[in-house]
């Protein structure tokens, strides 16, 4: 663990030390990480639902990912690893943060599920020369402290004909307003701190991250909160938080 | 784990009835695997006296019963209702809701409970991943940790991550989840029997509002209806007791002479009247449905279709959640089912309570006022409508197993 921290070029220090404090609580569906949980349906249905339609797939079935082998970046607690781990994918979750790793493992094992848990950053599984069918990046890219470094190694992490999903924030005065001051300071769905404005990327930026490394954009979409329902959908608005998926040439 | 029985499912029901027959057969058509506990043996079921009941199936719950395979065993004998008359004892003041004011379909169908029990067995042996065991019983219930696991009479445990209780008005699962529950005795009793008449009820149902409670007589096939007949606490028990032709003659001037002559059919039952739900219908990893979350005064005929469409939103909430991965007894996922169903269920609850409470009486300025409302719901084509609309179960944001859609 501390090889994998010392030869960190991508994560930034002191952004994997707030998420390791955070271990327990990942899993707790009305604590820190709520928001999390409520954006999970939204956010599981875009990438369910690209890659069956990439790799003729039935998105109606209980096991619509079988077979498939997919890395996730930054993977926490498991709140994403352990679906794709449910809907019988092969997973392997990466995160920085050791104690992250370790409440997820005990997580996934009280679950009855096999995932393949590192402490490892994506350059270190990168550099084993493995490949995947699918690489998840989500709420990832606004954390890193070298985009076009995480890219490089994210993107060899995926085999010719694979596909990378990203989900982040974009920057706009409106992702300031509410991803930011509203969601950190006002509404206190996150801890204050949780995120750097100035660190945000916009969907032109990372479409141009995904072509250097082989990738062609395949969909663009917005995550959009409704107050009333207290509910998150996809939708066309991607002023705040979007998603976006390639594939490898 | 003595024994060879499967140790984990994806979920576990307690109680083998039409409402946990129903979601057994509509989770495990989409692919879970459901282990359904029942206490009675299967084949005991199948007798006519284990239940004399009929029910009224109304529309949308008939589109789920098809989806789900179990309609076409009783379709042939199921009563379609094309007219439902409401008289208020010996008022002139008639309701009268025709089918044809909504469209072509019956407001509902007549079903015998033993034909049903039939059809619902029928369906869960076809449905590959649906265990069935019984006679079996659970008498432990642990929910620590991210399953949830029964101990069972045998010592047998089993595991899932979520159990949903279909185990009726006297649910243990309830109980031994600690949910508390409200209930109302209405101090009456509901007399049912099976009578057959001369002339064809021609597909009618009526309901007389009689001082002890109101008097049902809903159509089944062969000339014969079904009664169920309202009855004063106090005084039921001396008239299930009558002879034979004094029962028939008790039952004869609150039926009417409008379907010739009557003979009574079968045994006498009697069921005490009460209303009753669970304070909250879920609990950790726990999920109430049917009688067991909310049992009503069977005024309306709504008790097994409000327990359908309990099934219909379980079904879709928990299949949803697992076709994206996503953890089936996880807070959230039981939320979205009891937001989704408080509003329908607490809905019919005072609908039919106040209908009991409104007709059940005999003073004359009640009586007045709901002759004159009587006459004037007759007049409001949309308030009618909307109560039709309801009795037919396609008022709210219908599940789509209601819509007669795919799960």
């Amino acid at each position: 663990m501390n090889s994998a921290r010392q030869s960190a070029t991508t994560a930034a220090q002191d952004e994997v030390e707030r998420f390791a404090a955070q271990a327990d609580d990942w899993w707790d569906e009305t604590g820190i990480f709520g928001q999390l949980h409520k954006i999970n349906p939204a956010r599981i249905t875009f990438i369910r639902d690209h890659l069956c339609a990439h790799f003729g797939r039935d998105p109606m079935a209980i096991d619509s990912l079988k077979g498939l082998t997919i890395v996730d970046i930054g993977c926490g607690g498991g709140l994403l690893t352990e679906p794709m781990a449910r809907l019988g994918a092969e997973v392997t979750g990466l995160d920085a943060a050791a104690e992250g790793i370790v409440a997820a493992a005990a997580h996934a094992r009280e679950m009855g599920l096999s995932i393949d848990y590192q402490t490892a950053l994506p350059e270190d599984l990168a550099a084993t020369g493995r490949t995947f069918d699918v690489v998840l990046n989500m709420e990832v890219v606004e954390h890193v402290a070298d985009p076009a470094a995480f890219f490089a190694a994210a993107g060899a992490l995926v085999r010719p004909g694979g596909a990378m999903v990203v989900a982040t924030l974009n920057r706009t005065i409106k992702s300031l307003a509410l991803a930011k001051i509203g969601a950190e300071y006002l509404l206190r769905w996150v801890p204050p701190g949780t995120h750097d404005w100035r660190k945000f990327v916009k969907p032109s930026e990372l479409a141009r991250h995904l072509r250097r490394e082989g990738f062609s954009v395949v969909d663009l979409k917005g995550l959009v909160y409704h107050p009333a329902a207290d509910e998150w959908s996809l939708g066309d608005d991607v002023d705040v938080n979007y998603l976006m998926v390639a594939v490898k040439d | 784990m003595a024994g060879n029985l499967e140790n984990r499912h994806d979920v576990l029901i307690v109680g083998g009835g039409f409402v946990g027959g129903a979601l057994g057969c509509a989770l495990a058509g989409a692919g879970l695997s459901c282990l359904v506990i029942d206490h009675d043996d299967p084949s005991a079921q199948l007798d006519a006296g284990f239940d004399g009941r009929s029910s009224a199936i109304a529309a949308a719950p008939r589109r789920l019963l098809r989806r789900l395979g179990i309609w076409q065993h009783v379709e042939e004998k199921a009563t379609p209702i094309e007219d439902i008359r409401v008289a208020d004892g010996s008022s002139p003041f008639f309701l009268h809701y025709d089918h044809t004011d909504l469209g072509e379909e019956p407001l509902g169908h007549m079903v015998e409970n033993r034909h049903l029990r039939q059809a619902v067995l029928a369906s869960m042996k076809t449905v590959p991943r649906l265990h069935h065991l019984a006679p079996a019983e659970a008498v432990a219930l642990d929910q620590e940790g991210s399953r949830v696991r029964l101990t069972l009479k045998d010592g047998r445990t089993v595991e899932a991550p979520l159990v949903i209780g279909c185990d009726g008005r006297g649910s243990w699962l309830r109980s031994a989840a600690e949910i508390p529950l409200t209930k109302w005795s209405y101090e009456q009793v509901g007399i049912v029997c099976t009578v057959r008449h001369e002339r064809s009820h021609d597909n009618v149902a009526h309901e007389h509002f009689l001082p002890s409670g109101p008097f049902a007589i809903l159509p089944l096939t062969d000339n014969r209806s079904s009664i169920v007949w309202t009855e004063k606490a106090n005084l039921a028990p001396a008239l299930l007791a009558l002879p034979d032709n004094a029962f028939l003659e008790e039952l004869s001037w609150r039926f009417g002479d409008f379907l010739g002559k009557l003979e009574v059919t079968g045994p006498r039952w009697s069921y005490p009247l009460s209303l009753q739900f669970a304070q909250r219908i879920t609990d950790r990893r726990v999920a109430l449905a049917g009688d067991a979350a909310q049992a009503m005064h069977p005024i309306a005929g709504q008790g097994l279709n409000l327990g359908l469409r309990d099934v219909a939103a379980l079904a879709e909430v928990v299949v949803d959640a697992r076709r994206l991965g996503l953890d089936i007894g996880a807070g959230k996922v039981l939320d979205r089912y009891a937001s989704w169903r408080r509003f329908d269920s607490h809905l019919m609850l005072a609908l039919t309570d106040g209908l009991n409470r409104l007709f059940s009486n005999d003073v004359a300025p009640v009586r007045v006022v709901r002759d004159v409302g009587l006459a004037a719901v007759e007049h409001m084509a949309p308030l009618k409508a909307y109560l039709m609309r309801h009795a037919m179960g396609e008022a709210g944001n219908l599940p789509r197993l209601l819509k007669g859609e795919a799960l």
